[in-house]
């Protein structure tokens, strides 16, 4: 670690300088080549040289939030990864999803992660769930110049809101565009490259009074249909027992649903799709 | 040839810097830390909700210190960033209770040779580890000394009483109950006439670095769970030994489902495939 120990030993002033809560802006200061965003961008697009991360697909419902990512990283018409993750914690509160560049969405979701906890421990207190989505559009924005050379990086944020008066709105998700762009989206979302195919089925599925259950079905049932459309989205592989990540933010905090309670989602949609390979059917009127 | 007007001996500045140190130290009301079967326990007297003591600094790892407020709040603030930047740079496991202590010693020792005027402030570094044999509780004084403790530690104004104290009464795998009762009994005698006052919860501030607890360690015992822990403490009688099974206090923080973060061993950690 560079200027760690400078002459005597003892910590250097960057350190024992009062003021920002910020670990992103104290690495900016004391330490800029550690920040994802520093870096000469490459002469050419690199869009097929480098993996890229996919589907994720996020909902609300009464008292919190759902996020699904598939599993499979791609390099052009190759994939890169059969089990990648892209569904993150980012505190006890809220989740990341990230689409794009993987290699750097991963290193920005890494930083998001010590930000949230450094402002948590620095100053007692936890950041306001706008708070954290606009240190996360801080980030994207830093990479606009990778983006331009096909390394773009788009999360999806979702949080459960703790100041929100009504507990059942609490759940919140923000999207992003590459210029760090932040838009707040109501009832669901999806991005990346089959983010279109599972926002429609998402449109066709989704309803006010989804139970926490009811809502993680509705998530594996988008991404099916995701994956049943785009080459770039892996479903769920039954064979080697690879399914999405889905995590819930709830009162209750963040949770990852383990491989068990997702592999009894998954086969039932796929036990449903046997039947009827589009999946379930929204009335006509 | 004039004589050097004014001149004093660098045993006597030494001296006289210590001892500014040490009255700036006796004067805080007093920090315990205890290790107890299920970790390590933090109390401190203190009337603030908002000017803590008592902090984490990463997943094993809690700060305690008194003294000057400022002075320890601007090296707590380090410590954050150094293990933040540690973490983030190597691996979340690369963060260790000595790394800190030991650049905490040098600032120290620097801040009371070279600046005008040391910092008078005593901390210590705990670390808690997988059992009880790999807990470390490392003491820091003004003056940049480390000393490596094995158990208890006791800081600030009655800290001889105390130590004196807990010398006699603490022993090894103490339950939570047993060792919180412990503390506030010490912190609430006068070390001068040993006359007990009884603090409430509202007039302290305890936290533990909880071995159970998934990825960050650290938690405040506060509010109802506090209360409770004392109310629990106060109704209990000396022969506590048979109650364990209704130690554990508090329900979690946080979720009780620890994330898989992208890196390392936290993604390793949830992974069951």
């Amino acid at each position: 670690m560079p200027n760690d120990h400078s002459g005597s030993g003892r910590l250097p002033a960057a350190y024992l300088t009062p003021g920002s809560s910020s670990f992103a802006e104290f690495l900016g200061s004391h330490a800029p080549e550690l920040l994802p965003g520093r870096r000469t961008p490459p002469a050419t697009v690199l869009t097929n040289e480098a993996p890229h991360g996919t589907t994720i697909v996020a909902l609300t419902f009464p008292g919190g939030i759902v996020m699904a990512g598939d599993r499979r990283a791609t390099m052009g018409n190759y994939i890169a990864q059969r089990d990648i993750e892209k569904v993150f914690h980012a505190d006890d509160y809220s989740c990341v999803g990230i689409a794009g560049a993987a290699g750097i969405a991963i290193e920005m979701v890494r930083l998001f992660q010590v930000e949230l906890e450094h402002y948590e421990k620095i100053e007692g207190a936890t950041l306001s769930l706008e708070g954290k989505a606009n240190r996360l559009a801080l980030m994207i924005r830093g990479n606009l110049a990778m983006a331009m050379q096909g390394l773009a990086v788009v999360p999806l944020f979702a949080g459960y809101d703790l100041d929100a008066d009504d507990p059942a709105q609490a759940g919140r998700l923000f999207s992003y565009d590459v210029t760090g762009g932040r838009y707040e989206e109501h009832k669901f979302h999806s991005v990346g490259s089959g983010s279109l195919f599972a926002r429609g089925a998402l449109k066709k599925l989704w309803h006010e009074e989804l139970s926490v259950e009811d809502a993680t079905l509705c998530a594996v049932q988008s991404l099916y249909d995701a994956a049943d459309e785009d080459s770039a989205t892996g479903g769920p592989d039954l064979t080697r027992r690879i399914f999405p990540v889905v995590s819930t933010v709830t009162t209750d905090g963040y949770r990852r649903l383990s491989d068990d309670e997702v592999g009894a989602i998954v086969d039932v949609v796929v036990a449903g799709r046997m039947d009827n390979p589009g999946g379930p059917q929204a009335p006509l009127r | 040839m004039t004589m050097q007007f004014g001149y004093v001996s660098p045993e006597q500045v030494m001296k006289d810097r210590a001892d500014y140190a040490r009255k700036g130290i006796a004067r805080g009301r007093s920090v315990v830390v205890i290790a107890y079967d299920g970790g390590i326990l933090f109390v401190a007297e203190n009337l603030s909700r908002a000017l803590h003591k008592i902090s984490e600094i990463y997943d094993r790892i809690a700060f305690a210190a008194v003294g000057k407020y400022n002075e320890f709040e601007n090296l707590r603030m380090a410590g954050v960033r150094y293990a933040d930047l540690r973490g983030y740079s190597y691996d979340r496991q690369d963060v260790t209770g000595r790394g800190l202590a030991n650049v905490f010693a040098q600032t120290l020792g620097t801040i009371f040779t070279v600046e005008s005027k040391p910092y008078e402030v005593e901390m210590v570094i705990a670390e808690v580890g997988v059992t009880a044999e790999d807990d470390q509780i490392y003491r820091l004084t003004y003056d940049g000394s480390v000393a490596d403790e094995h158990g208890f530690v006791a800081m600030g104004g009655s800290a001889e009483a105390i130590s004196t104290a807990l010398t006699e009464r603490y022993r090894d795998g103490m339950p939570l109950e047993e060792a919180l009762r412990l503390a506030v009994e010490l912190l609430g005698r006068d070390p001068v006439s040993g006359e007990q006052r009884s603090l409430t919860a509202s007039q302290l501030e305890v936290a533990v670095l909880d071995r159970a607890r998934p990825r960050r360690k650290f938690r405040r015992l506060t509010g109802a769970a506090l209360g409770h822990a004392l109310g629990v403490a106060g109704s209990q009688s000396e022969a506590g030994d048979g109650d364990e099974a209704s130690s554990p206090p508090t329900a979690l923080a946080g979720g009780s489902h620890e994330p898989a973060g992208p890196a390392g061993t936290d993604a390793g950690d949830a992974d069951p495939a």
